[in-house]
């Protein structure tokens, strides 16, 4: 290393290291600028003082502050429910057969119940809603009990074939492979895809005017007041291939789904309700 | 003077700018004056936009997130224009800095022109150079101490109207006002004029030429935008040198009465050629230029001048006129491309409709089956009236006569969009079992909407999903 020298053309003391000729002056950095450094680590020691930060085995130093993420959220959660009372009364308070699809009260309903929906119903219905085979699609126009809005909310809130719930709704399909013979299930297979122009003298046509007509309607048209579902349209909730149908009319079919009104509070099903009726299937 | 190497860090050495007369001052002054009242009074400006909208003629509304200047709103989907804006500034400053230097940082910039006022409080206060250098000097006594009170007053002072004219600009002037009165205001309000008062005073008041050494990127930016031909502020060391008494006739011109070097706000000798410090506010010019006519010489010792004028002015030949510095290829070039930008924002400006429609498909399912066998898709679309009233708006569909279009909640195929709002509606288009629409994997289509008021109309293409079994 070379001495410090002080360079001639601009009088200022170098910091005494060259290389290839190149030397570096010396600028000493301002005061102040080693004032904020140290103010950074006083300010970062006072922040692990007054703010949670010291991992412990099993939490963290609470801070002098008493500051808390948690508390922060459950703070806000109580804002935003506080601000959203006279709406949620509201919604306790309208007639389900009467809402107003174009008031704040329908719109609040759906956003509502858009994340009711994503929270409890998307794990058998599907985020979108478009159901699985055995869940039901609730975008189409097709309802078991109903889509008007009153019988959404009665199938949220008590559930179907729900034990819990005494106004739960059932259907009660028997197995008919208790009834009748392997080739008169093979005849009705065949029958009921065939029933929008159906030929009822086949034996397929005799079988289902005997033992079906009695619930899906003697044009296979579907029951709402029993869950009889329409056997004449293009939807089938547990496939309309003949291996499905075989299955369905030997075995009978019973889905379940938990009485929402048990675990959801009034305006969570209302909203719910109000937002799957929004879909596009709502009648 | 010996080597210092054990100093690492250095004190800041305090600069007592002298009081100076002269064009480049007024210039100065008056640019002060203009980007001082604009910064404080545009708040005040009244713009009438109709009963629903905020008359404030500039008004960042954040809560609604709008943006307002005069007859021009922006919304959030816009910030593009406030993204040229800020690039139009950038090139602005290209331009200017490879002409004249940096004559932002001289006369325009926030940090230059509040320095220049807290400095003329300072002299209205505790008097010009020689006294505050007294004052500096001097022990605490109640002098002092009163005279340091009532300059850090004023500047609080200056540094609140600073403060409280920032917040004016997110929110409704008077309104506001009216709150810090009755001492009603948000919290957040409070919050911003005291942060933006302790910058005041203390970038203004205390760091002053330490904000432009070693806080600001600029200065060594604006390093990479000058060449030979800008001009700067430069000293004419071949007509200046050597110095020395002004009847001493072997010498130069310059009579080494450091006047340029009192006036610095910078601290700087600029008779040591042009330096990093150095903000070009030209202030030298004037300090040397009275010197100079005192003495009966000719002006410019220190003047804006090239580096490439030098050894032509030193040969003798004729000077380059102020034109040819400006109007080069390079500054030609910036200004076309700022220009450019300009236009094409104000191209965009004018063809911007009143009524806007953004159409998201809804992809989960990408279509429903419905009881008939027809085949549905969901859109989710956003309707944007930007009219002061309300409006009604038809929504159509093209693309084939078997389309069938329904709105979620009403059975007509219109619909009421609020004024200056943005109207979110779920759509259903639907198409019959075995048209081609349905056993095709996607067909594009055509939302319209009209302004059943006016007949105006937007088109947004989408696609339709079919069940693709064809």
């Amino acid at each position: 290393m070379d001495e410090p020298r002080v360079d001639e053309l601009t009088g200022r003391p170098t910091m005494g290291h060259e290389f290839d000729g190149i030397e570096e002056l010396n600028t000493p950095m301002p005061r102040w600028w080693l004032w904020t450094f140290y103010l950074t680590i006083i300010w970062g020691v006072g922040y692990t003082i007054a703010y949670p930060a010291w991992p412990m085995v099993s939490s963290a130093t609470a801070g002098l502050l008493g500051y808390s993420t948690r508390a922060e959220v459950s703070a806000d959660i109580a804002d935003h429910n506080l601000s959203n009372a006279a709406l949620v009364e509201q919604l306790n308070a309208v007639d389900l057969a009467a809402f107003d699809p174009q008031s704040d009260l329908h719109r609040y309903a759906v956003a509502r119940g858009a994340s009711v929906f994503r929270a409890q119903c998307s794990q058998c219905h599907g985020s979108g809603a478009a159901g699985a085979v055995g869940y039901p699609n609730l975008l189409d126009n097709d309802w078991l009990w109903g889509g008007d809005l009153e019988n959404v909310a009665h199938s949220v809130r008590h559930g179907i074939r729900n034990e819990t719930d005494t106004d739960a709704r059932y259907s009660e399909m028997p197995a008919f492979g208790d009834i009748l013979e392997p080739e008169e299930i093979e005849a009705l297979v065949k029958f009921v895809p065939t029933l929008a122009e159906a030929d009822w003298d086949s034996a397929g046509g005799v079988l289902f005017a005997d033992n079906c007509a009695a619930c899906h309607g003697d044009l296979g048209l579907g029951d709402r007041s029993q869950g009889a579902p329409n056997l004449a349209d293009a939807i089938w909730l547990y496939g309309g291939d003949s291996e499905s149908l075989t299955q369905t009319i030997a075995k009978a079919r019973f889905g379940v789904m938990p009485a929402w009104g048990q675990r959801l509070s009034e305006e969570d099903v209302r909203a719910v309700s109000t937002y799957v009726h929004s879909l596009g299937g709502g009648e | 003077m010996a080597p210092q190497t054990d100093g690492l860090y250095a004190a800041r050495e305090p600069i007592f700018p002298k009081r100076v007369y002269g064009t480049f001052r007024n210039l100065k002054w008056a640019i002060m004056a203009v980007t001082l009242g604009i910064y404080y009074l545009v708040p005040w400006l009244r713009w009438d936009r109709g009963p629903n909208l905020p008359d404030q003629a500039v008004l960042i509304d954040l809560a609604n997130r709008r943006f307002y200047f005069l007859w021009i709103e922006i919304w959030p989907h816009e910030f593009y224009f406030v993204a040229g804006l800020l690039i139009m500034a950038g090139l602005g400053l290209f331009l200017f800095t490879s002409a004249l230097g940096r004559v932002w940082c001289g006369y325009t910039c926030p940090q230059t022109v509040w320095t220049d006022l807290f400095i003329l409080v300072e002299r209205w206060i505790e008097g010009d150079r020689n006294a505050r250098i007294r004052l500096h000097r001097a022990k605490w006594s109640p002098r002092k101490a009163a005279l340091r009170a009532l300059k850090w007053i004023v500047w609080t002072l200056i540094g609140v109207a600073t403060g409280g004219a920032w917040v004016f600009y997110f929110a409704d002037a008077p309104t506001l006002a009216n709150q810090f009165l009755t001492l009603t205001a948000p919290a957040v309000a409070w919050i911003t004029v005291a942060i933006l008062t302790a910058t005041t005073v203390i970038l203004g008041g205390f760091m002053r030429e330490q904000v432009c050494i070693y806080m600001c990127p600029w200065p060594r930016i604006q390093g990479a935008m000058m060449d030979d031909s800008t001009l700067t502020v430069a000293y004419r060391d071949w007509r200046g040198e050597p110095r020395g008494k002004a009847r001493d006739a072997t010498a130069g011109d310059c009579v080494d009465c450091n006047a340029c070097v009192a006036v610095c706000p910078m601290g700087i000798d600029i008779r040591d050629g042009q330096q990093m410090e150095c903000i070009t506010c030209a202030l030298c010019i004037d300090a040397c230029d009275d010197i100079m006519g005192k003495l009966g010489r000719e002006r410019g010792l220190i003047d804006y001048l090239a580096l490439s004028d030098a050894p032509m002015e030193q040969a003798g030949e004729k000077p380059r006129p102020l034109w040819a510095h400006v109007l080069r290829p390079r500054t030609v070039l910036y200004s076309i491309i700022w220009a450019s930008f300009g236009v094409a924002m104000m191209y965009a400006l004018f063809i911007r409709p009143e009524i806007e429609m953004t159409v998201a498909p809804v992809r989960n399912p990408t279509f429903v089956t419905l009881s008939d066998g027809s085949i549905r898709n969901a859109y989710e679309i956003r309707l944007r009236n930007k009219h002061g009233e309300p409006r009604q708006f038809g929504v159509h569909v093209s693309g084939d006569l078997a389309l069938r279009l329904d709105l979620e909640g009403t059975p007509y195929d219109s619909i009421a969009v609020a004024p200056d709002a943005t109207h979110k509606i779920r759509v259903y288009v639907t198409i019959p079992r075995h048209s081609p629409l349905a056993e095709a994997n996607e067909t594009p289509i055509r939302f319209w909407i009209e302004d059943l008021g006016n007949g105006e109309r937007a088109s947004v293409n989408s696609i339709f999903n079919g069940r693709g079994d064809q």
